[in-house]
């Protein structure tokens, strides 16, 4: 490939400055989804559960645009590395899928009980949030509501007072699933995360 | 512009109104005001100014855009008060989901042969490179585009813009980063297009681009911008980032080496993402070939 006319291409810069997010917008409806997006494995196939919940706004109104994305580890705490996600085949656990909320505001996903990666850890799926009307994706966890030695060692949960902490717990569902809600703004605000740190990045900070 | 235009309907949010729940869903803006371009203006120039003050007073540049930034309205209930809770990513967060050539065919990153003729419009390259924080290129990772039509239409239900659907256009594309981190697509420059912020409002004309890294972190989602637009002043989305040369990485670069000879014009955009928090194995560093993971 050519050089490009901006200077961003070595590795020897030691530091590139991210190009700037920008909202997923209304629109997205048409290419983000694809068919079995948010089925890591087939409803109803051994060992799976469904994993759903509302995307609400500041005013407790569900969202009826946003999109959500989940990263996670196989039953065994196992980080795979398989392609396929984007075509289904029924068999490959990629690990990764992709739901839109539909006009109530709720998503679902099909997937396993993410295993604990580690003796010990506490087992979360990783998912990122977009919606029309927010700048910039935010990334926050799910964690299992069980194993509370697991939960009570996590550094990220005892980074954080006991409120605001369960809004990261998922609720175990009687069917066994989960049940997980993101509020997006106020009351019960979900803990969204800053892998980056320090105010420079241009985060929200108060 | 149509006859029968309200302040609600000005003010409604810009995409719910046409949803059967939306009366319950939709907060209302907060007057039944017109709000007007000139309003809207006002608010930015404000906010601009105070942001030159903040940085002549030694204030850090932002890189990124606000997430509470009220004159997009649509923002104003969904946007976090807390701030982000700074967390050290682990185990999985270090690691992306990966894509290959199995999950996307080659023909998806031309956006002009998708039906059974040619678009309309003006036919366009857009190529670049996805690069890491750390300037190392972002191999065999999923790039996915969608856009509006050349009259500023998208397929989308949802969009009431009364300008011409496209036949012969859909407006979504994928690829697959080569090993230098390279992606590139062929379509059709999107046309700027209103929307119902505010009265008179209209997004300059953008292609949205989804991103992978190599870790989860570095996911992203953003807008891609051609240069010398006249909307760039009055738009809140693009407004939303503060620092001009924030906004200047979201702008492509015309280039004269992309364009080809009587079919397409070039245009150049690269992408940042953003740093590594894993340790590379050297194989990593290297850089690998698309479809590297089995």
């Amino acid at each position: 490939m050519r050089p490009s006319g901006r200077k961003v291409t070595t590795m020897s810069d030691s530091k590139l400055t991210a190009t700037p997010g920008q909202t997923v917008g209304p629109f997205y409806g048409y290419a983000l989804p694809y068919e079995k997006d948010g089925e890591l494995l087939p409803p109803g196939s051994p060992g799976s559960i469904r994993l759903q919940g509302t995307v609400y706004d500041g005013a407790g109104h569900p969202v009826p645009d946003a999109i959500l994305e989940i990263w996670q580890p196989d039953a065994d705490g196992k980080i795979v590395h398989r392609t396929g996600s984007l075509v289904r085949d029924g068999y490959t656990f990629t690990g990764w899928g992709r739901s839109s909320v539909g006009n109530s505001g709720v998503y679902t996903f099909t997937t396993v009980n993410p295993g604990p990666t580690g003796p010990g850890a506490a087992p979360f799926i990783a998912v990122t949030v977009f919606a029309r009307g927010l700048m910039n994706r935010l990334f926050t966890r799910i964690y299992l509501p069980e194993n509370q030695e697991a939960l009570a060692a996590d550094p990220l949960l005892n980074s954080l007072d006991p409120d605001r902490r369960q809004t990261l717990i998922a609720r175990r569902d009687p069917d066994g699933g989960l049940t997980w809600d993101v509020r997006m703004q106020g009351e019960g605000e979900t803990v969204f995360l800053d892998f980056d740190g320090g105010p420079a990045d241009g985060k929200d900070r108060q | 512009m149509p006859e029968n235009f309200t302040a609600e309907t000005y003010n409604a949010d810009s995409l719910t109104e046409d949803l059967s729940d939306a009366a319950e869903v939709t907060p209302k803006a907060v007057t039944p005001k017109v709000e007007t371009q000139a309003d809207l203006s006002a608010e930015l120039k404000a906010i601009g100014y105070a942001y030159a003050a903040k940085l002549s007073s030694g204030g850090e540049p932002e890189t990124q855009p606000r997430l509470d930034f009220a004159p997009y309205r649509s923002s104003i209930l969904r946007h976090p008060t807390k701030s982000l809770h700074h967390a050290d990513p682990e185990t999985i967060e270090l690691y992306s989901p990966a894509f290959g050539h199995q999950d996307v065919h080659a023909l998806e990153s031309d956006l002009t042969i998708q039906h059974n003729g040619e678009p309309q419009g003006e036919r366009i390259i857009v190529a670049g490179r996805v690069l890491d924080g750390d300037g190392r290129p972002v191999a065999g990772q999923l790039v996915e585009i969608w856009q509006a039509n050349a009259s500023g239409r998208y397929i989308h239900k949802r969009d009431q813009h009364p300008a011409p659907l496209d036949p012969h256009f859909t407006g979504v594309g994928r690829c697959i980063t080569g090993p230098d981190g390279s992606y590139r697509f062929t379509t059709i420059k999107p046309g700027a297009y209103p929307w119902k912020n505010h009265l008179n409002a209209w997004r300059p004309a953008h292609i949205h681009f989804s991103l992978f890294g190599n870790e989860f972190t570095q996911r992203i989602v953003t807008q891609m911008y051609f240069p010398g637009d006249q909307l760039f002043p009055l738009d809140p989305i693009y407004q939303s980032i503060v620092d001009q040369d924030a906004r200047d990485r979201l702008v492509a670069s015309y280039d004269h080496e992309l364009t080809e000879p009587e079919w397409a014009l070039g245009y150049n955009w690269d992408i940042v993402l953003t740093g590594s928090k894993r340790t590379w194995t050297e194989n990593e560093a290297l850089g690998a070939e698309g479809d590297h993971h089995e």
